[in-house]
Formats: C-alpha cells, sequence, structure tokens
C-alpha cells in the first residue's frame, strides 16, 4: 500500500539519539514532515497545537509519561483518534497489555530495524484506512 | 534534514549514555544516604531503561544485557519487593562503574569481559535471591494453565469479542490470521448475536469464534496473539482433548485480565503522583542542542579576530584626516565597537557551562571514601549553577578531588576524636562555587583538625625545605603545603597518595591562571579557596613598554605600580636585584632579561629606563617586573603561539594590538621559573622577615 506520507509525524523521547534515529527511519520511508519533543510534556501542548497525524512515543520518560501521554490524547475529544505507536525497551507481557488498554495501536520494542518500524507505521495505517 | 549520519547520532547516544550513568550514580548515592521514594529510583530505573534501549538499538548487546539485568534488579527496588539496602546500593554502583567501562571500551569493542561476568553474575544472584523475581518470567500466565502446557498437541481456543472491541482499533481477522501463522486452525463462527438488520451497528462486534488449532506452540504463543484484546474480550484456551471446560472456568480467566488491571492501576496513580511532584521543582529547562566543541572554538577564533579588526578600525578613525565624514564615522565606530563586545560575550557564554558538571562527581568520591576509611562524612554543595568556561571546568576537576582526598584523610578527624573534642560525630565537607569580582571563587572547605603548624614546620624542616632556626608566620607555615615534596601524612595511603599532592594542585591551578590559598583555624578546620579567570580565552591585560616592546600583563595579578627609588634597589652580585618596598625583599624581574629579547634597540636615556615597578604575584611568589611605561589596559584575546609559531616559555600566548603589532601576554609564574628564582624565594622571604 502507498502511505500518506505528507502525515505530519511527532516523535516523542527524552533520548535525542533515538529521537533522531526514529526521525531518520521515517525519513528514509518518505515522510516529510516530522517532529521532535523530548517528553510527554512536551509533546501534549504541540500536539493540541498542531495538526498532526500520527504520534511515535518512548515509554520511559521524565515529566510525563509515554503511557500518560497516551492516556491524555486518547482523552482529547480533537486528537482521540491519532493513531499511536509506542517505542519502548519495555518487553513484558503486562506492560503491552498495560500499552494496549491505554489506547495505543500498535506497540515496537527496542531494538528495531527500520523494516520493522516500517512493517508497524503501514500495519497502522493500514488499520486507521480500514476503519 | 538527512543530514545525520548514524554516526553522528551514535556520538549523541554515548553521551547520553554517560549522562545517564551520572543519573544513575547520583540517584544511588542518594538512596544510600536514605533518600527515599519513587523519584529517585524512578530516576535511575529511567536511566538505566533508555540506556538499555539504545544501546539494543545501535548494536551494543553486551551492555543492553548487562544493563538488562541492572534494570530488572532495579525494578524489583521500585515495587518494592526488594529493599534499597546498602550492598544492594553497593553493587549497583559497582555495576554503573562496570558500565561506565564498557562505555569507555565501546570503540575498541575490548571488554573485560572477567569484571562484567563477575558482576553479571552477582546480579542473578542477587535475583535468586528474591522470591518474587523467578515467578516473573511466568507471572502472566495463570496457575491452572500453565500446568497443562508441556504435553498440548493443540488448543481449542473460544473468543468472544466484547462489542466495542473494533472501536479500539483491533481487527479479530487480524488475530486470526496470526493464529494460522501458529498451525492450522479450524474456526467456527457462532453467529448467534448477530441482531436484525435495523438494529445493526458497523461498528460493533457480534460474532465469535471457536478456533481449533492443531500445532506444537506454546499457550504463550497463542495468548501473546491475543495481547492486543485483552480485557476486550472473554478467551478461553484449553489444550486439546482435555474435557469440556465448565463455564466458570471461562468467567474467571476473562475476569483474569481485569484483576490483573486494577492491580496495575494502583502503581499507575502512584506514579502519577510522583510526577505532579516532580513537575513542580524541575522548572522546564531551556532547549538544548548538542555543538561540538571544535565548532564553539572556532566561532570564537573569528570573533576574536572581530574584536582585532574592530581595534584596528577604531584607531585608523581616530587618526582619519579632517574632510570624512568625521562624526558619523565616530558614531559608528563606537557602534561596531559595542556590537563587537556584546557578540564576544554572547559567543564566550556558549562555552559556559554550570560547575555542577564536575561538582557531580563529588558525592560519589566522598562515599566511597569515607567507606573505605571508616569515618562519617557529609558533603554539602552549593553554588553548583555557576557558570565556568569549558575548559577551565576540565582542568579544575583533578585539583578540586585532590582537594577533597585531602580534606577527607587528613582534615576530618575519626569519629571518635571528633567526639572527644566535643564535635558533631560526622564531618562535613563544603564545596562552594560562586561569582567574586569578576572571578570564579570555589572553596574546599571542611570541619576537621585543621593544619597543624607544628607537624608542618617539623616535616618542612626535616625535608629541608626550610632552614632550622627560620621562623614563620602562620601563614607562611600553611603556605608551606604548596612546596614540591611535602606530605604530612604520617601513614602513606592509598587515599591522598604520597606527598605529590599540593604543589601539583597549586600549579595545575596556576596553569589556568587561576589562584589557590588555603587558611585553617586549629580545631575548626581548614578552606582551601581557589580563584579562577571566568575564561581562558580572553583576558583583562595592562599594557605595559619595556624598550621597544609592548608586553601584556594580566591585571588579575598585579598588586600595585610602584616608581622606582634607585636608593632601595639592592644590585647582589650573581642575583636578581631585590627591592625593598615597606620592609619587604621584592625581587625585580627584566622581562626582556628573562625572555631574552635582545635589548639593541633601546630608546631614550638610560635615566628614563625601568624606572616603574609593576608589583605582581603568582601564588605566594611577589615579584616586581620593571618597565619603562604604563600604557592603556585592554581586554585581549590570547592566541596560541604554538599553532602559528612555537610556545614560548614565560609567555601565555599573543595578542594583536590595535594598531596591528603583536604583543606578547607575560606568564608571571612562568617567567618566575624560566628566572629560577624560585628556589631561593624562601630565603629571600625570611630576610624580610
Amino acid at each position: 500500500m502507498s502511505l500518506p506520507l505528507d502525515t505530519k509525524i511527532l516523535v516523542v523521547d527524552d533520548f535525542e539519539s533515538m529521537r533522531r534515529i526514529v526521525k531518520q527511519v521515517l525519513h528514509d520511508i518518505g515522510f516529510k514532515d516530522i517532529s521532535l519533543a523530548d517528553d510527554g510534556a512536551t509533546a501534549l501542548p504541540l500536539l493540541k497545537k498542531g495538526d498532526f497525524g500520527f504520534l511515535i512515543t518512548d515509554w520511559n520518560m521524565p515529566q510525563m509519561e509515554g503511557i500518560d501521554l497516551v492516556k491524555a490524547v486518547r482523552a482529547d475529544p480533537r486528537l482521540k483518534g491519532m493513531p499511536i505507536l509506542m517505542v519502548t525497551a519495555e518487553a513484558k507481557r503486562e506492560q503491552i497489555i498495560q500499552a494496549a488498554q491505554a489506547g495505543v495501536n500498535d506497540y515496537i520494542v527496542k531494538p528495531f530495524t527500520p523494516d520493522t518500524l516500517k512493517a508497524k507505521i503501514e500495519k497502522i495505517f493500514k488499520g486507521v484506512a480500514g476503519k | 534534514m538527512s543530514g545525520d549520519s548514524l554516526d553522528e547520532i551514535r556520538k549523541i547516544f554515548e553521551e547520553e549514555c554517560i549522562e545517564g550513568l551520572d543519573t544513575m550514580e547520583a540517584g544511588l548515592l542518594n538512596l544510600g544516604e536514605g533518600g527515599s521514594g519513587g523519584d529517585v529510583v524512578n530516576d535511575i530505573f529511567r536511566a538505566a531503561h533508555s540506556i538499555k534501549g539504545g544501546s539494543a538499538t545501535f548494536g551494543y548487546k553486551k551492555i543492553a544485557d548487562f544493563t538488562h539485568l541492572m534494570e530488572t534488579l532495579l525494578d524489583l527496588v521500585r515495587n518494592g519487593r526488594k529493599a534499597a539496602s546498602p550492598p544492594v546500593i553497593e553493587l549497583l554502583l559497582g555495576c554503573v562503574d562496570c558500565l561506565r567501562e564498557m562505555m569507555g571500551a565501546i570503540h575498541s569493542g575490548e571488554y573485560d569481559e572477567a569484571r562484567i561476568a563477575e558482576f553479571m553474575q552477582m546480579l542473578q544472584a542477587e535475583l535468586l535471591g528474591d522470591d518474587d523475581a523467578q515467578p516473573q518470567v511466568v507471572t502472566a500466565l495463570p496457575e491452572p494453565v500453565a500446568a497443562e502446557n508441556a504435553a498440548a498437541q493443540g488448543w481449542r481456543i473460544v473468543f468472544r469479542p466484547h462489542e466495542e472491541m473494533l472501536r479500539s482499533g483491533n481487527q479479530p481477522l487480524h488475530i486470526l490470521r496470526a493464529l494460522t501463522e501458529l498451525g492450522e486452525c479450524v474456526t467456527r463462527s457462532d453467529v448467534s448475536r448477530l441482531p436484525s438488520f435495523e438494529s445493526f451497528d458497523p461498528e460493533s462486534i457480534y460474532l465469535s469464534w471457536e478456533i481449533e488449532l492443531k500445532g506444537a506452540c506454546s499457550i504463550e504463543q497463542v495468548r501473546e496473539v491475543f495481547d492486543w484484546v485483552e480485557g476486550e474480550c472473554e478467551l478461553s484456551i484449553e489444550p486439546v482433548g482435555a474435557p469440556e471446560p465448565p463455564a466458570a472456568v471461562i468467567a474467571a480467566v476473562a475476569a483474569a485480565p481485569e484483576r490483573r488491571g486494577s492491580d496495575r492501576r494502583a502503581p499507575v496513580a502512584d506514579d502519577r503522583r510522583d510526577i505532579d511532584r516532580r513537575k513542580k521543582p524541575a522548572a522546564k529547562e531551556a532547549g538544548s542542542i548538542r555543538v561540538g566543541i571544535d565548532k564553539v572554538d572556532n566561532l570564537m577564533n573569528l570573533v576574536g579576530e572581530l574584536v582585532i579588526t574592530q581595534a584596528m578600525l577604531s584607531q585608523f578613525g581616530r587618526e582619519s584626516p579632517e574632510g570624512l565624514d568625521h562624526m558619523g564615522l565616530r558614531d559608528t565606530l563606537e557602534q561596531l565597537s559595542r556590537n563587537t563586545r556584546e557578540l564576544q560575550e554572547a559567543v564566550m557564554q556558549v562555552r559556559m557551562l554550570p560547575v555542577s558538571v564536575t561538582f557531580s562527581r563529588f558525592p560519589r568520591l566522598v562515599h566511597d571514601l569515607s567507606t573505605k576509611l571508616g569515618k562519617k562524612i557529609e558533603l554539602e554543595i552549593s553554588g553548583e549553577q555557576t557558570e565556568l568556561d569549558k575548559t577551565v571546568l576540565e582542568k579544575i576537576g583533578d585539583p578540586l578531588v585532590h582537594l577533597i582526598r585531602n580534606s577527607l584523610d587528613h582534615g576530618i578527624e575519626d569519629e571518635a576524636t571528633r567526639i572527644a573534642a566535643g564535635k558533631t560525630p560526622h564531618g562535613t565537607i563544603f564545596v562552594s562555587a560562586s561569582h567574586e569580582s569578576g572571578n570564579i571563587v570555589i572553596r574546599v572547605a571542611d570541619d576537621g583538625a585543621g593544619l597543624n603548624s607544628e607537624k608542618i614546620l617539623r616535616k618542612a624542616r626535616e625535608r629541608g625545605l626550610i632552614g632550622e632556626d627560620e621562623e614563620l608566620g602562620r601563614q607562611q607555615v600553611n603556605d608551606l603545603i604548596f612546596m614540591p615534596g611535602f606530605s604530612t601524612a604520617d601513614v602513606v595511603s592509598d587515599v591522598s597518595g604520597r606527598g605529590v599532592g599540593m604543589d601539583v594542585v597549586r600549579s595545575n591551578i596556576q596553569e589556568i591562571g587561576g589562584r589557590v590559598d588555603v587558611t585553617s583555624t586549629p580545631g575548626e578546620g581548614s578552606v582551601f579557596q581557589i580563584t579562577l579567570p571566568l575564561t581562558l580565552a580572553i583576558l583583562d591585560g595592562q599594557l605595559v613598554r619595556v624598550g621597544s616592546q609592548v608586553y601584556v600583563v594580566p591585571l588579575l595579578s598585579i598588586i600595585e605600580t610602584v616608581l622606582v627609588d634607585r636608593e632601595r634597589l639592592n644590585l647582589i652580585t650573581g642575583q636578581s636585584p631585590v627591592y625593598r618596598l615597606r620592609g619587604e625583599a621584592v625581587p625585580v624581574l627584566s622581562i626582556s632579561r628573562v625572555l631574552r629579547v635582545r635589548e639593541d634597540v633601546i630608546e631614550g636615556a638610560a635615566a628614563e629606563r625601568e624606572r616603574l615597578l609593576v608589583i605582581v604575584e603568582s601564588g605566594r611568589d611577589i615579584v616586581g617586573l620593571a618597565v619603562d611605561e604604563l600604557l592603556e589596559q585592554h581586554q585581549v584575546v590570547i592566541k596560541s603561539l604554538e599553532n602559528n609559531f612555537t610556545q614560548v616559555p614565560g609567555t601565555l600566548g599573543a595578542t594583536i594590538l590595535g594598531d596591528g603589532t603583536v604583543s606578547l601576554i607575560v606568564d608571571i609564574a612562568g617567567l618566575v621559573r624560566l628566572s629560577g628564582l624560585r628556589t631561593d624565594l624562601g630565603s629571600a622571604a625570611s630576610a624580610a622577615a
């Protein structure tokens, strides 16, 4: 399928290196409009202000954790439909369940390859389009 | 946008790891001091977690594996399933060290395998010692099912989605498809719940399925497929051949996620409270970017050039002939000079870092040493936000560590002695930084016994540093500890070394244009005070003329300037002349002689020569520089001579004056060393006394 490459994406991670690597992968896939934020507390106002179409967030972050960001997004009437991919090193089942219950569309465990990230993104967009 | 090369990102990752390690260390020390609670453990855990994730992503498997074990242990501490006991903290601190070493070897890949294995074993032992740790891997499985896991040939799965499951973006089709990847499936749909067409809601699910899966897959694999819909469906998984499940079991399994969900909810609520609390003190830092120091240095250099060009223009403007638009030119030049100055300050600001970068090492240092020495010592740090030039900051670390070690080892008494002296059982070390009249002052103070004058004098005499019958003032005695080869430690300990200490501290500090002084009160403690210039790149200078040469003398080191009274000048053969200044004998140095500048271009009569004495100090040396004329004071940009020419001993470098001439910047300590004065200074001082 062809991805909606003009989607505006926000990448949230407290590690700059991780932000940039995700950005790099997105860029390689062909996305052009990628913004970065270093934790949930910075990301939320950005999301509320901007017209982002996709959120990729880490879980463990200072100030506001990813899971709380997801909940905040899902609780916001304007943002609640936004597809969310969670990128994190938490590989524990209960945590995946927690993320699913908070409302993430998919979940990717570090380390990941550009291919897996791409596959997850495709799956998410397919799901969104299919609804 | 695509400019980020992987190497560049990798470099950032490495820096972030080091920062993460610092965070972990600081947090662990805090925990060790009884610092409590979620915040601290959370921070440590988060740092470990990020390092794990990052190193896995960048392909540092060793580091990822290692941090994973640490993280598991930290998780137990976080959940309160394991106490943050001193042995656990020590182990984790050791792991931080080990990780730091691994980070150091990240490029060569030459890890100290034995050490790593040792730590991993200790971590594993610590984890096994915990009753709850083991089941963690299995926790997710409800008990009754786990038992039947082994021999299953296939599974009978009943999957009954809740009506609203589609709305969370979950597609049963994907799930069913995923099941077929595990083995052959026979699937039956239950359509009994389908409503009549009028009341049909296209966003709801009315179907349920019964699947018979044939294949040697584990129940975990099957469950994993349904991870996404936990709590959104009724699910039962039974090994094929097992008797028809009683309804009660389905209900129980379906309820399980609910219960687990509420279990988790409690800590989540706690977390959120922690986050709220954390938000208040941590005012959001201004955004930052990482830039290579060489880029900043280059910028600095360019601004330096600009300052010089501007000075040349100003001079040109002053001297320009009538007829030109004089006022306009002067105003514009004035503005240019203001802009240049501001730009220079702004660029310098970029190089400034808070001293906390260096101070953050100290809690660990004090923790380790006080444990080793068996003394109870607290560390109080203040002014860690004071900013210093990065280069100065890097060079000040070692001297400070040395001073702190000394205070711990020699300054602070053991507990019994302290109690006997009516002091608190635990000693305290204070480290502070502050701005004082254009300089940065760092103090290392302790509430220990203070310097022991008698012992210092005795040692100094033993070592022949001073004569047998020399009498010295208190301050002079204290200053003896900065003499080369001086150590009063009765027993050489591995904590503060063997007397190569304080003179090295002093010379290191002098190298970066600073000075160190000690004051001490017996029974109450000692204070080491380090005074540093704000930056190494520019300096406030006094321009002086000697013969045809113009030199720059650092303003910081000038005490006063006096007109030479020939009567007071004592010329002693074979030695430098000495000037009597208010009863003290001050050695006189001629800059050109020490630097061996040829003096064949002397202008003016001999009487006009060297008629001024600039009294300067460097450490405990006070000398007079004979000069012909005092010129203006200038902020000068220090240019290294090494880069373009060769290192010139006795100078800090050179600068370019407004008229384009190059002028050497005098290094007082270097001059004194070059002149060979240093060794007989002791006797000069005693002659004065």
